[in-house]
């Protein structure tokens, strides 16, 4: 008995060494406990909170089942087709991989509009946290570019045609739009070295740059705390060691908590990837299972979901110039959103029935269009509705000043409100 | 050789249909397309089916359409068929049961012959659909206009032969006006039997839809496997989410 107590306090000592070790040449242990273990969350979190570290579960499936797809695909139009269906086929669990990687892009989108709704409903992104808020947009940004890029790489027809009608929008900046895109091709037309250079930019130059961003997100959040469903700075509230009093420690509390939420979410994404890795042709769609020909175009293109509000915005108008232009400003504007928010109250918990009613229409004309975007542009009643939707869209942006500055909000509690489970 | 044997027959057929039936046939308007909207009602367990489903595939379509990402062996191995039995009744030109199933037929020469070249079959049921693989099949009719006699009223205009009409027997179609005055459009309204063919309706229907099964099958041959793991992933997720949220509250049971 006491043999081994020794055995293990000297275990335990020589970690603690190890680490002492450790720390004198890199900050190891206050790494942790800036991040972890005292970094103090409020404990009144609920679902909504949990996108943030989801999306950073889907970045590592994508990351890693990446460069498990890069050891086989071969970057060539002659091959890459071939290459897609030789993983599928041929590869040991390369079929698991691929549609991992596949039902990832739209899982990524799916937690990220999440996480910014959330954004939006608690007032996440107001004073003290524009900085946060911004560097979130630009990963929003990167995710779309990476979306897009990678959307090339089966070359299949939708890969083909819908990289065609995405790049050709630049054509739409006035002056140097046709040798923008040109330049973007590498060519007349997309081809071998389009998709060569949109392969460099999705394996590495993106992910890169996602990766980097997602670490001065955290960074950012970390440096001003995270916000709350009540939206109250549980900062301004310490005990006399300097602890918020409504604040747990991350570990162990919110990794706890996050587990349960990350087990949630790995059981949809494996319902998905396992018994609706098309889900029905809006995840793989049907027309890329064929291969990229420009001598044929597909009936009819629409790009991938996630897209589609913006492509909705973009159809709705009948010029391409102002189409596009709408379109940049469709996401533009949401840079802009700390500041046309005039509100002081953060959390929709407190705030009038203005700001209630406009981010339920905002909500409702975002998934709308993102119906919208993914019909045929044949019918009437679409277009108007597409029109409609995108009015309402810009609106909740533009009068935004105006409707959250008389706004009538109710009084926002000291404390936040929380209710222990029994 | 086979196909070969069996488009000749079948030209010869359609020839003699063709001479007898000249005047019903007239002037046919091609549908828009998707005039048949029967399910398929495939079921890629059913082992009989898809072996069912690759002999015919490799008597039939094999001649012109290829499936250049399917191995052989592969097949055998779903299929519960044995090398030996590839080799004797699957595999009709020399190639190992380690290939894939290619055709000899270059697409250049294909394209010259049909206008278009027959496409590779690997992944047309991912592409299209079974419903409309298994109407498409039946979907022929006769139409001299054609350069091969014969059209579809899911694919109007098709390039393809109907190949399968020795069994399917030879149809016409039979399309009626529909809408009101300036605003009519032909729509397919029935077919009607020229010739009949080896097989009853039935069982031409039953050895298509083996056809279309095998092409769903060969679309994506790890999808049963996939839903099988799929059942002891989710079955593993479930158990170790009871255990995290039993972690989460035994931690959370402090905080008030």
């Amino acid at each position: 008995m006491s043999g081994a107590r020794t055995e293990a306090a000297a275990g335990n000592g020589r970690m603690a060494q190890l680490i002492g070790w450790i720390d004198e040449r890199f900050p190891l242990t206050s790494l942790i406990r800036e991040h972890a273990t005292e970094y103090y969350a409020a404990k009144n979190f609920n679902a909504w909170y949990v996108f943030g570290v989801l999306a950073m579960v889907v970045l590592v499936i994508q990351l890693v089942t990446g460069i498990f797809l890069t050891m086989n695909y071969k970057p060539s139009a002659e091959d890459a087709f071939a290459s897609v269906e030789y993983i599928m086929r041929d590869v040991q669990w390369g079929w698991l991989i691929r549609y991992m990687h596949s039902t990832g892009a739209s899982a990524f989108f799916i937690v990220v509009y999440l996480h910014m709704f959330r954004a939006m409903l608690y007032g996440s992104y107001k004073n003290p946290r524009e900085l946060l808020w911004l560097i979130g947009m630009v990963i929003y940004m990167a995710l779309m570019a990476e979306g897009f890029f990678g959307y090339l790489l089966p070359w299949g027809q939708m890969s083909y045609w819908g990289a065609q009608v995405i790049v050709s929008l630049f054509g739409a900046v006035p002056g140097v739009g046709a040798d923008l895109v040109e330049w973007i091709r590498g060519d007349y037309f997309i081809s071998d070295i389009t998709l060569n250079r949109f392969f460099a930019l999705h394996v590495i130059a993106v992910p890169l740059v996602l990766v980097m961003l997602v670490v001065m997100h955290i960074m950012a959040l970390h440096e001003t705390g995270s916000l709350n469903p009540d939206g109250i700075e549980i900062k301004q509230h310490k005990d006399s060691r300097g602890i918020p009093l409504d604040g747990i420690a991350f570990h162990p509390y919110y990794t706890a908590k996050d587990l349960v939420a990350i087990v949630i979410f790995l059981a949809l994404f494996a319902a998905v990837v396992f018994f609706a890795p098309e889900m029905g042709g809006y995840f793989l769609e049907h027309a890329n299972f064929e291969p990229a020909s420009m001598l044929k175009t597909p009936e009819h293109i629409a790009p991938v979901w996630y897209f589609t509000p913006f492509y909705a915005i973009l159809r709705s108008v009948p010029s391409k110039g102002w189409g596009a232009f709408l379109m940049v400003a469709a996401i533009v504007l949401l840079f802009f959103l700390p500041w046309l928010d005039r509100c002081r109250v953060k959390s929709i918990r407190y705030r009038g029935w203005t700001y209630k009613l406009a981010l339920s229409v905002f909500a409702v004309s975002f998934v709308a269009l993102g119906y919208l975007g993914l019909q045929p542009a044949t019918e009437k009643i679409f277009v108007y509705a597409a029109r409609l939707f995108s009015a309402l869209y810009f609106a909740f942006f533009l009068l935004m000043p105006f409707y959250t500055r008389a706004e009538k909000t109710r009084p926002v509690p000291e404390r936040v409100k929380y209710h222990a489970a029994e | 050789m086979t196909t070969m044997h069996t488009q000749y027959r079948l030209r010869r057929m359609l020839a003699a249909a063709l001479a007898g039936s000249l005047l019903a046939a007239g002037n046919v308007a091609a549908s828009g397309g998707g005039a048949l909207a029967d399910h398929a009602g495939v079921d890629v367990s059913n082992v009989a089916s898809l072996q069912r489903g690759a002999r015919n595939f490799v008597n039939y379509c094999m001649g012109c359409h290829s499936a250049q990402y399917v191995r052989y062996n592969r097949l055998g191995q779903d299929l519960g068929i044995s090398e030996k039995q590839l080799v004797d009744n699957l595999m009709f030109a020399a190639q190992k049961p380690t290939e894939t199933m290619t055709i000899a037929m270059r697409p250049a020469d294909a394209a010259r012959w049909f206008g278009t070249a027959p496409p590779d079959l690997s992944l047309i049921a991912r592409n299209r659909g079974a419903d409309y693989l298994f109407n498409f099949l039946r979907g022929f009719y006769l139409d001299p206009a054609r350069p091969s006699g014969v059209n579809n009223v899911m694919l109007p205009n098709t390039a393809m032969p109907h190949v399968l009409a020795e069994l399917q027997g030879v149809r016409e179609a039979v399309f009626a006006e529909e809408g009101s005055e300036g605003a009519t459009h032909t729509v397919f309204h029935e077919f009607r039997t020229v010739a009949p063919g080896r097989l009853g309706a039935e069982e031409y229907d039953q050895f298509v839809r083996d056809i279309v099964n095998f092409l769903v099958y060969i679309g994506e041959p790890i999808q049963l496997e996939r839903q099988r793991l799929g059942l002891a992933v989710l079955a593993f997720l479930l158990v170790f989410g009871i255990l995290s949220y039993l972690l989460k509250k035994e931690i959370w049971k402090d905080v008030r």
